[in-house]
C-alpha cells in the first residue's frame, strides 16, 4: 500500500509540471499579449513595460526563471492584472469561497442521491422509483446556467426568500442557491449509480444468504448490500470532482462569487500569466491528490483489492 | 396440530414465475414429506425446480417474477406459508438453515468471516460479542478449518472454495437447526473436495440429530447420503421412492435413464449414454406428459393425457402411464 | 445430464431484460433458445420499440434536429427574419418584446419565443443555436470516436507493455484539469472569424472525450481478443491491422453505439458552458450556450431570453439520455444501468 502511494506520488510531480509548462507554452504561443489593448502601444513605452516584465530575455531564460521559483519557493510570481497582488495571495483568498461551495455541493449531492438512489432501488419499480429517477434525468439534462437563473427567477426575484447573489461567508443564506444549482447534476447522476449498484448487489448470492440466515430486510440492506453498492459511487468521486471543478466556474459567475474559477476566467480573459499558471497547477495537484484519495479509500474499501 | 413424526411436509405446492414469454411453472403441484433425522435427495436437472422449491421452502422465492401460488408447507405441524413475515425469518437460520451451491459469491466478501459467522448467533441466540466469537470458533473448528481462532478474522476471498464450503456449513449449523437445506452443496467444487465435505455434513448430521434436504443432480452423491429420493422434471416430481429401492427398483423412464447416464467405470468402452433431447420450455408446456418426447417408452396415451400418480409400494411413488410395467420390468413387484 | 457441468453461470438463459439474473438454476432453462448478452440488431431494434420513453425520446431529438436544419430557412420564407436580423430601420421594433406579443402588445405570430434586446427573432436564434449546438455535438463525438476507437483497439490488442503505457496516459490525462487548459487553450487563440473559433471548439472539446471511448474500447477488444474468431483470422494469415478494424471494432460497437449517444449530450453540455463563458461560440453565431449567457443578463425583466433557449436545450439532453439509456437497454441487457 505505501509502494503503492509513493509511485503514485512520484507519477504526480512530472506530471504537474508538464501540466504547467504546456499552460506557459500555450500562452506564450499565442498571438498579442497581456499589455495591448485596441491601439498598439507607442514602441518606446511598449519596450519599458517589456524590460520590466523580463519580456525581453530569451525563451528558456523566462521559461527557467518562472519554474524554478515554482520548483523551489512555491512561488508563482505576481499576478499582472490585480496590481502588487501575489498570485499565492490571491489563491489563498479565494479558495476557501470555491472550497466551500465545491464540498458542501457535492456533500448534499451525495445525502441526498444516495438515499433517493437507495430507496428506488428496495422499491423498484414502484411509484418512488419511476418518479425518482424521472427526477434523477431531469437533473442531469438541465445544464447548471440555466437552472441556476431559474432558480434565482423562482427564489430571489419572485418569493423574495433568498439573496439572488453575492459571498456571504460561511455560513449564509448566499450559500444556498449556488450549492443547489452546482449540485443538482451530481445528486442526480448520484442516484442513478447508487441505484444501480444497489439493484446489483440486492441481486447476488451473498444477499440471498443474509436473508436465508433471518436476518430482518433491513440489516441486510444496511450491514450487508450497501457496502458493496455504493462501491461504484465512491470511484465515482474522482471523475466527479473534475466535473465540480468546471461547475464551480459556471456557479461562480452567475452568482458573482470572488472564487478560484471567476479569477480563473478574468485571468484567461486578461491574459495575466503567472495568475493562470498559479491557479491551473493549483487546480491540477488538488486533482491529482484527491484521485490518489479516492483510489486508496476504494482500495481499503474493498478488501479484495487490499489484501493483493 | 399433530405432525406424525414428519418434521416437514410439503402439499401441493406451487411456485410460478412471471415472465416476458409467460408464466411459468417452476414447481407445480408437488408433495413430499421429511421424517425427523432423516435425509432427503431432491434429484433433477438443470430447471427441473429442484432449487425453486426449496427457495419456496423458507419462502425466499423473489417476488417478482415469482410466487407462491398455492400449497401448504408443514414445519412441525405449522404451515410456513401462513406465518407473517416476522415469524418466518426467526425460523430461518435458526430452525431452517439453508446452505447454496457457490460458496464464493454466497459469503459476503465484504465481511471478515468470524462476523459473518457471529451475526447468526448474535440475531438467533441472543450472544453478546463474546460468546458468539467463541461460538464461531467453536464452529470453525468442527467443520475442519484449521488454525480457526486466527484465520476466523479473514475475509472469504482469502479461502479455498473447499474451506469456503466448510464455512458455510459453520454458519448454517450455529444455532443448531432442526432442518438443513443443502443446495447442491459440492456441485461447484473438485471431486476429491466433495467427498470431504459430504463426510461433513454426513457427521454433522449424526452428531446433531439435524434433518437434511440434499439438492443434487449427482446421482453418485445420493446413493451415498440419502434415505430417501425425490426425482424433480419440468417442475413436478416424478418419482419417490427411498434410496435404496430407487436405485434398484426405479418405476420411472426418467428415473431409468438417469440411472443409466452415469458412467460405470467398470463397464466396457462404449457410447456414454445422454438422455436424448433437451430439458422441455417450462413456459409453454404441451399437454400430456412433459417426458413424453425424450422417453424411450412413449406411448399415444402419454402425449394426450397428463400420468397420474401411481403407488407402486408402500413407500414407493411414480408418475407414469406405465408405472408398473417399468417397475415390474426392474424387478419390483408392485401392490 | 452430463450437460450441467460444462455450462457456467454466466452463459446461461437471458429470458429478457429484467431476467438477466446470477442464479441460473433458480429459473428454468429455455430449450435450445439460449439468447446471449450481445442480440442482433433486429430484435435489439424491436427491445428499443417497446420502451416508450426511448421512443419519446428519439422523437423529440428527430423533432429537435429537423425543425434546427430546416427552420431558419422556413422562418425566413414565411416572416422574412434571419437569426441576426436587426430591424434597424424601426426603433420601436429594436427591443426584447415577450413571445407572441407585437410592437403595440397585441397579440402576434411573428415572434413565438419573443425578441432579443436588439429585436432580433428568439426563435430563429434558438433554432440556429440548435444548429451550432447539434453539429458540434455531432461533429466532436464523431472526433473523439475516431481517435478513442484507434486508441483503444491498439492498446487492447498490443497488449503487454505497450497496452500498460498507453493506458498509463489515459489515466494521467483522465485525472488532469482537462478543461481547464482547454479554456485556457480556447482563450489564448481566440480566433478572429466565428467559423475559426468553431473549429477551435472542435478540436478542444473532441481531445477531451476521447478517453473513457479509448477506456471502453480497450476493454471490449481484450476480452474479445482471446476468442475464437479471432484465432481464425490469424491463422488464416489476416494482417494485425485488419484483425483490429475489419474484426475486432465491428464486435465493439454495441457498447460504443451506446456510448456515442450518451456522449452527445455531454459534449453539447460541454460547448454550452464554454460558450456560455465566452469562449466558445462567438457572435453573431449562436449556440444555445451562448444564448443563455446573454438571456442571464436581464433574466429579471426579460425571462424569456433565458428560459427559451435553456428548455429547449434541457428538452433535447434529455431527450438524448433516455434515447441511450433505451438504446443500452436494447443492446445489451447485461450491461450495468446507470
Amino acid at each position: 500500500m505505501l509502494r503503492f502511494i509513493v509511485r503514485r506520488l512520484l507519477v504526480t510531480i512530472p506530471t504537474i509540471l508538464v501540466v504547467i509548462s504546456i499552460t506557459w507554452v500555450l500562452i506564450r504561443l499565442a498571438p498579442g499579449n497581456f499589455y495591448s489593448g485596441e491601439k498598439p502601444l507607442p514602441a518606446a513605452v511598449e519596450k519599458i513595460i517589456r524590460e520590466k516584465y523580463g519580456l525581453d530575455k530569451p525563451w528558456y531564460q523566462q521559461y527557467g526563471k518562472t519554474m524554478w521559483s515554482i520548483v523551489r519557493h512555491l512561488d508563482f510570481g505576481t499576478s499582472l492584472r490585480y496590481q502588487g497582488q501575489s498570485v499565492n495571495t490571491i489563491i489563498k483568498r479565494s479558495l476557501p469561497v470555491s472550497a466551500t461551495v465545491g464540498l458542501l455541493a457535492y456533500l448534499l449531492a451525495l445525502i441526498v442521491g444516495i438515499t433517493v438512489g437507495s430507496i428506488a432501488a428496495l422499491k423498484q419499480n414502484s411509484k418512488w422509483d419511476y418518479g425518482s429517477m424521472a427526477l434523477a434525468m431531469i437533473g442531469i439534462s438541465v445544464p447548471n446556467f440555466v437552472l441556476g437563473p431559474i432558480l434565482v427567477l423562482v427564489f430571489s426575484l419572485g418569493l423574495y426568500w433568498l439573496p439572488p447573489s453575492r459571498w456571504g461567508g460561511f455560513p449564509s443564506r448566499n450559500l444556498i442557491l449556488p450549492v443547489v444549482t452546482l449540485s443538482a447534476i451530481y445528486m442526480a447522476y448520484i442516484a442513478r449509480l447508487t441505484r444501480a449498484g444497489m439493484l446489483e448487489v440486492l441481486r447476488s448470492d451473498y444477499i440471498r444468504t443474509a436473508r436465508a440466515k433471518g436476518l430482518s430486510e433491513r440489516d441486510v440492506v444496511i450491514r450487508h448490500a450497501l457496502r458493496g453498492g455504493l462501491m461504484p459511487v465512491i470511484s465515482y468521486t474522482g471523475p466527479a470532482l473534475a466535473f465540480l471543478l468546471t461547475g464551480t466556474i459556471v456557479v461562480e459567475r452567475i452568482f458573482a462569487l470572488p472564487g478560484l474559477g471567476n479569477y480563473f476566467i478574468q485571468a484567461s480573459l486578461s491574459r495575466d500569466e503567472p495568475l493562470i499558471i498559479g491557479i491551473v497547477a493549483f487546480i491540477a495537484i488538488t486533482l491529482l491528490l484527491m484521485n490518489l484519495l479516492v483510489d486508496i479509500a476504494y482500495a481499503y474499501l474493498d478488501p479484495r483489492v487490499r489484501y493483493q | 396440530m399433530t405432525s406424525n413424526g414428519n418434521l416437514l411436509e410439503v402439499k401441493n405446492l406451487s411456485t410460478y414465475f412471471e415472465t416476458d414469454d409467460g408464466i411459468v411453472k417452476a414447481v407445480d403441484d408437488i408433495s413430499f414429506q421429511l421424517k425427523r433425522g432423516e435425509t432427503l435427495g431432491i434429484v433433477g436437472e438443470s430447471g427441473s425446480g429442484k432449487s425453486v422449491t426449496n427457495l419456496s421452502i423458507i419462502r425466499l422465492v423473489p417476488n417478482p417474477p415469482g410466487k407462491i401460488v398455492s400449497g401448504q408447507v408443514f414445519f412441525n405441524g405449522s404451515d410456513l406459508l401462513l406465518l407473517s413475515n416476522e415469524a418466518v425469518r426467526k425460523i430461518r437460520g435458526r430452525r431452517i438453515a439453508m446452505i447454496f451451491q457457490d460458496p464464493m459469491t454466497s459469503l459476503n466478501p465484504f465481511m471478515k468471516i468470524s462476523r459473518q459467522l457471529m451475526e447468526m448467533t448474535e440475531l438467533h441466540l441472543g450472544h453478546n460479542r463474546a460468546q458468539a466469537r467463541a461460538h464461531a470458533i467453536r464452529m470453525l473448528e468442527t467443520v475442519g478449518i484449521p488454525d480457526a481462532e486466527a484465520r476466523a478474522d479473514s475475509y472469504p476471498h482469502e479461502f479455498s472454495g473447499g474451506m469456503r464450503q466448510r464455512v458455510m456449513i459453520a454458519m448454517a449449523l450455529s444455532c443448531e437447526p432442526e432442518l438443513l437445506i443443502a443446495d447442491e452443496p459440492t456441485t461447484a467444487l473438485d471431486v476429491t473436495i466433495q467427498a470431504q465435505i459430504l463426510e461433513l455434513i454426513k457427521k454433522l448430521k449424526r452428531k446433531t440429530g439435524t434433518s437434511v434436504i440434499l439438492i443434487t443432480h449427482d446421482l453418485g452423491v445420493v446413493a451415498g447420503m440419502t434415505d430417501h429420493v425425490i426425482v424433480m422434471y419440468a417442475g413436478k416430481i416424478f418419482e419417490r421412492a427411498p434410496t435404496t429401492e430407487l436405485f434398484s427398483r426405479p418405476g420411472n423412464p426418467y428415473t431409468k435413464g438417469l440411472l443409466r447416464s452415469v458412467p460405470d467405470p467398470t463397464a466396457e468402452q462404449g457410447k456414454l449414454y445422454q438422455i436424448p433431447g433437451l430439458p422441455p420450455d417450462v413456459a409453454n408446456l404441451k399437454p400430456g406428459c412433459p417426458f413424453a418426447e425424450r422417453c424411450d417408452h412413449t406411448q399415444d396415451i402419454c402425449r394426450r393425457e397428463f400420468p397420474p400418480f401411481v403407488q407402486l409400494n408402500a413407500d414407493h411413488y411414480s408418475l407414469c402411464h406405465f408405472a408398473r410395467e417399468v417397475y415390474s420390468e426392474s424387478g419390483g413387484t408392485p401392490v | 445430464m452430463a450437460t450441467e457441468k460444462n455450462l457456467k453461470h454466466d452463459e446461461l438463459i437471458h429470458i429478457g431484460p429484467e431476467m438477466a439474473v446470477a442464479e441460473a438454476d433458480v429459473l428454468p432453462v429455455e430449450t435450445g433458445r439460449f439468447v446471449h448478452g450481445t442480440s442482433l440488431w433486429g430484435d435489439a431494434w424491436r427491445r428499443l420499440l417497446k420502451n416508450k420513453l426511448a421512443v419519446f425520446g428519439l422523437v423529440v431529438v428527430v423533432i429537435v434536429t429537423i425543425s434546427s436544419i430546416v427552420g431558419p430557412t422556413l422562418i425566413k420564407r414565411v416572416f422574412g427574419f434571419t437569426p441576426d436580423y436587426i430591424p434597424s430601420h424601426d426603433p420601436r421594433l429594436t427591443q426584447s418584446f415577450p413571445p407572441f406579443t407585437g410592437p403595440g402588445g397585441e397579440f402576434s405570430w411573428a415572434h413565438p419565443m419573443g425578441t432579443d434586446n436588439a429585436g432580433r427573432d428568439q426563435l430563429a436564434r434558438v433554432l440556429q443555436g440548435g444548429q451550432i449546438s447539434l453539429f458540434v455535438g455531432i461533429l466532436s463525438t464523431f472526433v473523439s470516436l475516431l481517435i478513442g476507437v484507434s486508441y483503444g483497439a491498439i492498446a487492447g490488442y498490443v497488449g503487454g507493455r505497450v497496452d500498460n503505457v498507453m493506458m498509463r496516459v489515459v489515466d494521467v490525462l483522465y485525472s488532469l484539469p482537462y478543461v481547464i487548459v482547454v479554456i485556457v487553450l480556447l482563450s489564448m487563440f481566440r480566433s478572429q472569424t466565428p467559423r475559426g473559433q468553431l473549429i477551435l471548439l472542435f478540436i478542444a472539446i473532441g481531445s477531451v472525450s476521447w478517453l473513457t471511448m479509448a477506456r471502453i474500447v480497450r476493454g471490449q477488444v481484450l476480452s474479445l481478443k482471446n476468442q475464437e474468431f479471432v484465432l481464425a483470422a490469424r491463422a488464416t494469415g489476416v494482417s494485425n491491422t485488419r484483425i483490429i478494424f475489419r474484426h475486432l471494432v465491428p464486435n465493439t460497437l454495441g457498447p460504443l453505439i451506446v456510448y456515442a449517444t450518451l456522449t452527445i449530450p455531454q459534449i453539447m453540455l460541454t460547448e454550452a458552458f464554454l460558450s456560455f463563458l465566452g469562449f466558445g461560440v462567438q457572435a453573431p453565431l449562436a449556440s444555445w450556450g451562448s444564448l443563455a449567457s446573454d438571456g442571464i443578463q436581464n433574466i429579471a425583466i426579460f425571462p424569456w431570453q433565458l428560459i427559451f433557449p435553456g428548455v429547449t436545450m434541457a428538452l433535447t439532453l434529455f431527450s438524448l439520455n433516455f434515447l441511450g439509456d433505451g438504446l443500452r437497454d436494447a443492446l445489451d441487457p447485461q450491461m450495468r444501468r446507470v
